[in-house]
């Protein structure tokens, strides 16, 4: 019987052990811990090239993450790429002349959206609409830029 | 030229009756599982044998393979400039792949062929016969608690090793190649997500679990009774668990992360 | 009304033969002796009645139910009611011989564990073994292992019980003591015993009744003494033990001088 009782205990330990193994990955290792805020309100914001925007992608202002790209598809009248910004409702004074854009975490980072807050009175509503924004820089129309004009000197 | 032809004809037939068995096997364990929840003590047992004998095994490896990935990684990623990215790299590819990956092929060299091992030499000591003249049936009394156990197993020592290993490559990378701490754990955090990567792991590690256990108890209800025929029980289990992990691992791979 | 009956019974292995057409009665109280020479699917007649084996024509019935025609349920309710004592024991290996007997009790019963000692110590006494209850099966000799696999085998208390070559290999008191503990069970328990064994001697001691197989065929049956009275060369043979007769001391094949004198030299 006492064998049994031992048995028992190491099991336990085990399946506790297992599962706070779990919860450390859930809670350390990834973002579980977001879940709870990100009922937030959305806005939409319309971008002339995303780049390489993803949903889930961090929307931040100032260097803190508000918020995450809920959703992205066309827009089937302008072809520019509409993005829908879920903030967190505890963010909720951003001013409506507020811009967003598209910037690049280092040099081969992933891309994030940045917001910098303007000037009104108003703030945005869930639903509200950011209109000033600027687009993602692809790297390569910027190495075409630079070669481009490097051509156009030297031909004169 | 016929012959070989037949012979293939006859392997084909052979693989064929024995896949059929297999799954009577399990859909008759299956039927043993529900009955358990009334005798968990049974499960418990098991538990021991297949799950916390080999805790210690997991511990080791997962610590090492994730130090290995720590120097490993910083060394790629220190090109880039990207050292910060250390803790991501380590922690998506424990969580994602190599968690539940290797944690079942050592789950089925070490709980697995000790499965095997222990109904084929039940059977060929008659033990099985006996029970089922004794009015006990052997598939829902020894081998369905088993299965359960392993099932219970899998995900926790898969965990156990993604955790232990996280933890490794953190030893290596902030102790020894000094990564920014803070760097490690927030970019981690930021890059895995809980659904996607971890959940999507221990989804694996749970179908590793069920066809590991499932190959070893049917090997060994299967295995010719005697100490040779066991004996190719027990190697065909851990032979034919690696192939199913690797190729099942794959299509799951496939089917959570292809999209993206 | 026989307890077991077996009728135009066939069962093949591959291409060959177990049973070619057996008809077998095993007589309520009685010691019935399945006799044969080695291979001719002794214990295997003893799985067929016992449903772990399916014929491939013929019945089997045992108390009045055709084994092979009852469900699941049916069947392990059936089995119940038979013990079966296998050659190597079967006692679980993990478990004491305490929890080996109690096992069947464990699993079929809702008896209170002091009334489950009480059974079981009952059997164990019967037996002889009750003071190596705590004993692990790897600690006990192969007669012992018997004994406390017979004891296990009646803790049920069934109508009949089945005997796999209880006789074989065991030295000359245990040989006795399984003889004596045999006897004894059917007569004190009430039992049907069915004894399969190539153990001439010691199965003619306590047989009522004995069958000879061979070759998928009864070949001779009656009361031992009628057995042994038996005009046919190859019963005789048999029960003598002689090693020649009617089945040849050597393989058949072409003659030795024939082989001797063959050019054929194997490289």
């Amino acid at each position: 019987m006492m064998q049994d009782k031992n048995t028992e205990i190491t099991v336990g330990m085990f399946v506790a052990a297992g599962i706070a193994a779990l919860f450390v990955l859930a809670m350390k290792v990834s973002n579980l811990t977001e879940f709870t805020d990100e009922k937030g309100y959305q806005v939409i914001a319309e971008f002339e090239n995303i780049g390489g925007l993803k949903v889930r992608s961090p929307v931040t202002m100032a260097g803190v993450r508000v918020g995450r790209v809920a959703d992205i598809s066309l827009d089937p009248d302008s072809y520019n790429a509409k993005v829908t910004l879920n903030l967190y409702s505890k963010v909720d004074n951003i001013p409506t002349d507020t811009s967003a854009s598209i910037l690049t975490a280092g040099l081969l980072g992933e891309q994030y959206i940045g917001l910098e807050a303007g000037a009104e009175e108003e703030f945005l509503q869930d639903g509200g609409v950011i209109d000033l924004t600027q687009p993602a820089l692809v790297l390569e129309q910027v190495i075409g830029q630079f070669l481009f004009s490097k051509a156009e000197g030297e031909d004169k | 030229m016929m012959e070989t032809i037949r012979s293939l004809g006859i392997w084909g037939l052979n693989t064929f009756e024995r896949l059929g068995r297999g799954h009577l096997f399990l859909l008759h364990l299956l039927t043993g599982i529900p009955a358990l929840f009334f005798r968990f003590s049974l499960v418990i047992q098991q538990l021991y044998s297949v799950g916390v004998l080999s805790v210690f095994l997991i511990l080791i490896s997962g610590l090492f393979v994730g130090m290995v990935l720590g120097l490993q990684g910083y060394n790629t990623l220190v090109d880039f400039g990207a050292e910060e990215s250390l803790g991501v790299l380590v922690a998506l590819s424990l969580v994602r792949e190599l968690g539940p990956v290797v944690s079942a092929l050592l789950f089925a060299g070490r709980a697995g062929s000790a499965l095997t091992a222990e109904i084929g030499l039940m059977k060929s000591t008659e033990q099985l016969s006996g029970m089922e003249m004794m009015a006990i049936d052997p598939i829902r009394r020894v081998i369905a608690p088993r299965f359960l156990a392993g099932l219970i197993s899998m995900p926790l020592l898969a965990a156990i090793f993604s955790a232990v290993g996280v933890f490794g490559g953190f030893l290596v990378g902030h102790g020894l190649l000094g990564v920014d701490d803070g760097a490690f754990w927030s970019q981690m955090q930021v890059k895995t997500d809980w659904f996607d990567d971890v959940f999507n792991g221990v989804i694996k590690s749970m179908v590793f679990g069920f066809v590991v256990t499932w190959i070893a108890l049917f090997e060994g209800y299967d295995a010719i009774p005697t100490s040779e025929g066991v004996g190719r029980a027990t190697t065909r289990t851990v032979v034919h668990s690696a192939f199913a992990i690797l190729g099942l691992d794959f299509v799951l791979t496939a089917l959570m992360f292809g999209d993206e | 009304m026989p307890l077991v009956k077996i009728r135009d019974l066939h069962f093949y292995r591959g291409d060959r033969a177990i049973f070619d057409g057996v008809n077998i009665d095993i007589h309520q109280g009685k010691i019935t002796a399945i006799m044969g020479p080695s291979g001719t699917g002794k214990t295997t007649l003893l799985r067929l009645i016992g449903g772990q084996l399916r014929p491939h024509r013929g019945t089997i019935e045992v108390d009045g139910q055709n084994v092979h025609k009852l469900s699941h349920t049916e069947l392990y309710e059936l089995r119940k009611r038979m013990g079966m004592l296998f050659q190597s024991g079967a006692l679980l290996t993990d478990l004491t011989v305490f929890d080996n007997v109690a096992f069947p009790l464990r699993e079929h019963t809702d008896l209170p564990e002091s009334m489950i000692r009480d059974l079981v110590l009952i059997k164990l006494q019967t037996v002889g073994l009750r003071c190596a209850r705590d004993l692990m099966p790897s600690e006990l000799s192969g007669g012992m292992a018997r004994r406390v696999a017979l004891a296990r085998a009646v803790t049920l208390d069934p109508m009949m019980i089945m005997y796999d070559e209880p006789f074989t290999g065991q030295d000359p008191i245990s040989m006795g003591t399984l003889v004596n503990l045999i006897h004894r069970m059917n007569e004190a328990m009430e039992l049907t015993s069915i004894v399969v064994s190539h153990d001439v001697a010691e199965t003619a001691e306590i047989a009522d009744y004995i069958y000879l197989l061979s070759e998928g065929k009864v070949i001779e049956e009656g009361s031992p003494v009628k057995l042994k009275r038996s005009s046919s060369q190859w019963v005789q043979q048999f029960m003598q033990g002689l090693p020649d007769g009617p089945v040849p001391f050597h393989y058949p094949g072409t003659g030795f001088s024939d082989d001797l004198l063959s050019p054929e030299v194997s490289a």
